[in-house]
């Protein structure tokens, strides 16, 4: 059983977008939504101001609240890398998951159901990277299998200090961000 | 200006190219994509991105016969496989509905945007009509021609058949002019375009303004994240805390327009604890002596009042510098137009670089190598029977190119002789040229104005003719073969028709000169007999290009230590730390400082940059790229933004030093600038009624730059010299 | 150590700059559904009281279950024009999620239907009495079920445990988005639940003052309406004893409201800083005004204190604090939806 988990070296990030807009291309997202976006942290003051950049998306929590207030099911957790998943002829677009999610990942696709970044399971499934890793130019984002101890995302792990974000909310993100 | 030797010794391998084997995992990739072209299906062809001047290598892939997504060639030595998000997003470009989409021709006043649609062969005619009556009355010199990329490489040749040697862009007066100038009076050349810039193997990057990160050309961005990664010493020196700021050891946030105080006290440090590469200089540099002597005053403590930047700061990372040396790289910069002074600054620079050694050397700055593509044969063109117009009597003695804003001085003034037309081929001047009132001043004295572009810009709503030109997804251009970290010849080929009327700007070059009786001068048929001829000559072929889109040639030397010749295009045939000429001339032969003129009171220095997502005043309308970034906001200092009430997301409108107040936009209240400055970034602020989706939308930079202080070496125009007040504005 | 300035690129219709998913359609379908929780937990109280020993200064609870369809129908109704995905409603019924309170609500919603139905069938005789004239085999039907007393206690029963369970999973709909800190509270079920309990005295309450007299058989209808103004705006008769029942029901809620309100408060407060800033949103924060002035003061301070002077015979009875505390409830609904949606963990570096 994989764990697909993303690592993001936010050392190496400059916030170019190019994962969001590499994102819309590749599933068709229609103008004015996105499946993952950038956000900057500044803290301090000048000169020793210090900032974050980070390429955010749905965290594929391994413990997802967005799938347990699911009343249809349509929410579920793939088979394979434990990936979350929509079916969007299952959903009702009653945007429980919508207001469950603490990063605010989801949105409501204008056909009427809840559309989120899916770690591009259909590319994966062939052997592809995500869309948003394979096109970053400073090689900031890194997809593996956490199970895996070999894999870049297990070492990665292992060899540098990281966060989560809100791990206080208790979902168990598998975004991890390098600092 | 001439690489000389350099170029000699290039070619010795330039003629067994091993383009077998370097293009064969994107030959193989793509061997699927036969023609003809299948409807249905997948179909995935190379070609190289317009967005930005970088040209990196793409493969373009069309689902069901719509352009589905474009990806980065993995054999492209610029990209490695990895656009940024401009050419991911270029989409956006061939889809955009406020695209030009039928030739128009002016049926009212200049500037009033209203046309009629008509066909080519109406447009053409009635251009080169009025080309030949000014040709007729005044001479073929009193055409111009305003150029930007590529995309215009037919253009200029209509134009040079046609006689007139008044042919300028932007990219010279208005952006990396000062900095080439500066480089070439010290190393005889240039850094060249893309930068000789040798970031992936640095240990130390200076960084100099320069905001890599958001200013997105791709390699740069590429090797910085890659030094970044490495642990190299990145040292930032920016009013602003920029992206590249955040990722620095040091960052220095200097006082606007002190540069040249902090380099000269820089090198002052360098030189009076010997921390400079004493044999490079002995070996390569001309005049240090003079030069040496010349920095006694500037010490860091004198520094420090002009900079704001501690004189341990200055010397912790002059130290630091020389402890990387020669791999330590105080980049070149590009846009360099900031405070008047600046090909002396970006002299200072190069002579930094040379006590550091790093000219030449690996992580620093190399010699880029090229492929041998000859050219086509043409028959020469006809020799203008006046000098261009743009610097009459050499008043800016060491400017390199053609001045854009010299061109539109003499079309006001007429001197020393009139300028009648202008033809505008894919630069928006209304938005790169400062003052935008001389630039409408200049459009009425012209019989004509003739837009070449893709989008309705607001440099066509002047025009008398509008001609709407093909995405560069949808046409052929001109072979990409610049220097570079490696040798490679690139080609360009349509993906997608265009989806209205647009022509290929080497279709509209072709066809203006047949109306001009200029047809001698295109003995190709069409543009795949004239590429194909030179792929030839360099014992290629397009329908091999065609394939693969990219083919690089085999590994030339690029650094003193892998072979290359030292060998400097200055007069004394050294790196040049006292410059003859520069004394000669009558101006400073090492750099001097002058203090800028500090804000008036209340008043902030605009500045102005780049963001990631855009390529100047052309992607606001690429729907892809605007939602990343619909409109600009201006970084106001958290402390300012609370002494006027305000806080980000508020709206307020700028006026300048001369009165001029800016569309309103939002504030962006942040610890990330100085007090003494506001920042925005470049291409928002649209006028032009044809970009629906961009108009009225974020403020214009360009509009507030109503002064400008003009390089008196090479006639750059320093724009960072005009000052703001932030007036808070009612919502809605 | 909180963001000093945190900027998102993102811009998704919905969710920014600051979530809104809901409008409308949700506070009220949750202020219906509290409310039709309340009348059908004194509904079947009142059924298992009466044993059917119909005592006719009841009366008004004869409309109850009639009204609860109608409002709840209405409530449903604005739960679906909430729904983004419409024609897949009927996926709801092709699963049950036992972690989703919202698969919850709509199985409950399935059984309230008909024990609803069953109570109202049962008074259809005392409320609707001319369409059991019409449709005579209501009335059968009616008698039928009356006729066996385990089926009216069973009525009863399943509208009260039924009603608990709506009144509650109105909170709980909201308790379990633990995203929203604000929200996350076990209390939030049975402050609705209680706030459905006051609601539903009050409209009873209220149902009792503007039952239309039964009109004199083929009355014409402006006549009708003048004589049911002329009712309605009479007080009603002092001392009914099914009003003062309804008083001390309504007060007994009301206070237990504002102590699982006050316990509800206090519990954020005292839990993480989130948690704490989600209650400062309605405390001090920009629902500060409406819910002080709307929720506590007009919504239950003001009618307890009405009420508690108009059981003390100190001031006349009106309809007045049974309005305030319909409005009041109504207010809840709204501002803790807009509320919670504002209430968020927040992006921060640990």
């Amino acid at each position: 059983m994989a764990r697909y988990i993303m690592v993001i070296d936010t050392r190496r990030c400059v916030g170019c977008m190019d994962c969001v807009v590499a994102c819309k291309t590749e599933h068709g997202i229609p103008e004015g939504y996105t499946r993952d976006w950038i956000t900057e942290t500044v803290r301090g003051e000048q000169p020793t101001t210090q900032l974050e950049i980070r390429s955010e998306r749905c965290n594929h929590c391994d413990n997802p609240p967005c799938v347990y207030c699911c009343p249809t099911g349509a929410s579920h957790i793939h088979e394979r890398g434990g990936v979350v998943l929509v079916t969007p002829e299952k959903c009702i677009g009653c945007k429980a998951c919508l207001a469950a999610c603490p990063y605010n990942a989801r949105y409501i696709h204008p056909d009427g159901y809840a559309d989120k970044c899916t770690f591009c399971i259909d590319r994966v499934e062939k052997g592809l990277k995500p869309a948003c890793v394979s096109v970053c130019p400073t090689h900031c984002m890194h997809f593996g299998d956490a199970d895996d101890p070999l894999s870049d995302v297990s070492r990665l792990l292992a060899s540098r200090p990281n966060h989560t974000l809100l791990p206080e909310a208790g979902t168990k993100p598998r975004i991890f961000y390098l600092t | 200006m001439n690489p000389l030797s350099r170029r000699r010794f290039l070619q010795i391998s330039a003629a067994s190219i091993v383009a077998a084997g370097a293009a064969s995992r994107a030959t193989r990739a793509l061997a699927a994509s036969t023609s003809p072209v299948p409807r249905r299906g997948l179909r995935r062809v190379p070609t190289f991105c317009d967005i930005c001047f970088w040209k990196c290598n793409a493969i373009a892939t069309v689902r069901d016969g719509r352009l589905w997504k474009i990806e980065g060639n993995p054999d492209d030595p610029l990209s490695h496989g990895r656009l940024c998000p401009r050419g991911t997003g270029g989409i956006g470009a061939h889809t955009d509905p406020d695209r030009l989409r039928a030739p128009l021709i002016r049926t009212h006043e200049r500037g009033e945007e209203k046309w009629r649609e008509v066909t080519w062969d109406e447009a053409l005619e009635y251009v080169a009509e009025r080309m030949k009556k000014i040709a007729a009355e005044h001479g073929p010199e009193s055409m111009a021609l305003f150029a930007h990329g590529i995309g215009g490489a037919f253009v200029r040749h209509t134009l040079k058949a046609y006689g007139t040697p008044n042919i300028a862009a932007p990219s010279f007066a208005q952006c990396r002019g000062p900095r080439d100038v500066g480089f070439t009076l010290t190393y005889g050349e240039d850094v060249g375009s893309p930068e000789r810039t040798d970031i992936a193997n640095t240990d130390c990057l200076v960084l100099i303004g320069s905001h890599l990160g958001e200013n997105m050309h791709n390699t740069q961005v590429q090797e910085f994240a890659t030094a970044v990664g490495r642990g190299a010493t990145i040292i930032v020196v920016d009013p602003r805390f920029s992206v590249a700021a955040s990722k620095a050891k040091h960052y220095l946030p200097i006082r606007p327009g002190t540069d040249l105080a902090l380099l000269l006290a820089w090198m002052h440090v360098l030189v009076t604890e010997k921390l400079y590469d004493a044999d490079y200089v002995a070996k390569h540099g001309y005049g240090f002596e003079a030069f040496a002597a010349s920095l006694a005053p500037y010490t860091p403590e004198w520094a420090y009042p002009e900079t704001g930047i501690d004189p341990d700061t200055i010397r912790a990372t002059a130290r630091e510098m020389a402890r990387c040396r020669p791999a330590t790289l105080v980049h070149p910069g590009r846009h360099s137009n900031w405070a008047g002074d600046d090909a002396q600054r970006s002299r200072a620079i190069a002579l930094l670089n040379a006590l550091l050694g790093s000219w030449g050397r690996k992580g620093g700055l190399y010699y880029p190598a090229s492929m041998d593509v000859p050219g086509y044969p043409y028959p020469k063109y006809p020799k203008p029977k006046r000098p261009p117009v743009d610097n009459p009597g050499k008043k800016y003695p060491f400017a390199s190119e053609a001045i854009t804003t010299g061109v539109r001085e003499a079309t006001i003034s007429a001197q020393p002789y009139p300028i009648k037309g202008w033809m505008v081929y894919a630069t928006n001047l209304m938005q790169s040229l400062p003052n935008q009132a001389e630039t409408i001043r200049a459009i009425q004295a012209l019989d004509l104005l003739v837009v070449i572009d893709v989008i309705p810009s607001e440099i066509a709503g002047w025009a008398d003719v509008v001609l709407p030109e093909s995405n560069y997804l949808e046409r052929y251009d001109d072979l990409n073969v610049d220097l570079f970290r490696e040798p490679y010849v690139a080609l360009r080929q349509p993906v997608v028709e265009s989806p209205h009327d647009q022509k290929p700007g080497w279709w509209i070059a072709k066809q203006l000169a047949g109306k001009l009786g200029l047809e001698a001068y295109y003995p190709w048929r069409d543009i795949e007999e004239y590429l194909d001829h030179r792929l030839k000559g360099a014992n290629l072929s397009l329908a091999q290009l065609k394939q693969c889109g990219v083919v690089r040639g085999p590994h030339q030397p690029i650094y003193f230590e892998e072979g290359v010749p030292a060998e400097f295009g200055t007069p004394s045939g050294k790196i040049e730390f006292y410059s003859n000429q520069l004394a000669k001339a009558g101006f400073d032969p090492v750099p001097r400082y002058q203090p800028p003129e500090p804000p008036p009171a209340g008043a902030y220095r605009l500045l102005y940059g780049r963001a990631p997502m855009h390529s100047f005043s052309r992607t606001q309308t690429n729907r892809l790229l605007s939602d990343l970034m619909s409109e600009n906001v201006v970084w106001l200092n958290a402390t300012e933004a609370r002494r006027l009430g305000l806080k980000s997301g508020d709206w307020v409108r700028l006026r300048n030093q001369d009165g001029v107040v800016s569309n309103r936009v939002r504030v962006k209240a942040t610890e990330r600038i100085r007090p003494d400055c506001v920042y925005m970034v470049h291409g928002f602020g649209h006028t032009a009624r044809g970009l629906r989706h961009a108009l009225g939308k974020g403020a214009s930079d360009t509009q507030l730059i109503t002064r400008y202080k003009v390089d008196p070496l090479m006639g750059g125009t320093a724009m960072n010299v005009n000052f703001v007040t932030v007036e808070p504005q009612m919502e809605a | 150590m909180t963001p000093v300035e945190f900027t998102t690129y993102r811009h998704n219709p919905l969710i920014d700059p600051g979530l809104h998913l809901w409008g409308w359609q949700i506070p009220v379908y949750l202020y219906l559904g509290g409310l039709v929780a309340g009348l059908m937990i004194l509904s079947g109280y009142h059924v298992l009281r009466a044993q059917w020993d119909r005592d006719r200064a009841h009366g008004h609870y004869v409309t109850a279950p009639l009204l609860s369809l109608a409002l709840l129908s209405a409530g449903m109704l604005a739960l679906f024009l909430d729904l983004e995905h419409k024609l897949y409603v009927w996926r709801l019924y092709l699963t049950f999620r036992v972690t989703s309170p919202m698969s919850w609500g709509s199985w409950i919603l399935l059984l309230v239907y008909p024990a609803l139905v069953a109570s109202a069938l049962l008074t259809l005789p005392d409320a609707l009495p001319r369409l059991v004239r019409l449709v005579p085999g209501l009335g059968r039907l009616a008698s039928a079920m009356e006729a066996r007393p385990i089926f009216v206690q069973a009525t009863g029963f399943a509208n009260i445990a039924l009603g608990v369970m709506l009144g509650i999973y109105t909170g709980v709909l909201l308790s379990s988005l633990g995203a929203r800190p604000l929200w996350n509270s076990a209390l939030l079920g049975p402050l609705f639940l209680f706030s459905g309990l006051s609601t539903g005295a009050a409209a009873l309450h209220l149902l009792s003052h503007l039952r239309v007299p039964e009109a004199r058989d083929e009355g014409d209808f402006g006549d009708a309406l003048i004589s049911a103004l002329v009712h309605w705006l009479r007080p009603p008769e002092a001392g009914a004893e099914g009003h003062r029942k309804l008083e001390h029901a309504d007060n007994s809620f009301l206070t237990i409201e504002f102590a699982l309100l006050a316990l509800f408060l206090g519990g954020l407060l005292t839990s993480t800083a989130a948690h704490q800033a989600g209650a400062q949103l309605l405390l001090t924060g920009p629902w500060g005004a409406p819910f002080w002035v709307l929720v506590v003061g007009a919504g239950i301070v003001l009618p307890l204190t009405l009420q508690y002077l108009q059981a003390q015979r100190k001031i006349r009875a009106t309809i007045v604090p049974a309005v305030l505390v319909l409005g009041g409830g109504l207010a809840l609904r709204f501002i803790l939806v807009g509320a919670g949606q504002a209430s968020a963990w927040t992006i921060s570096l640990s």
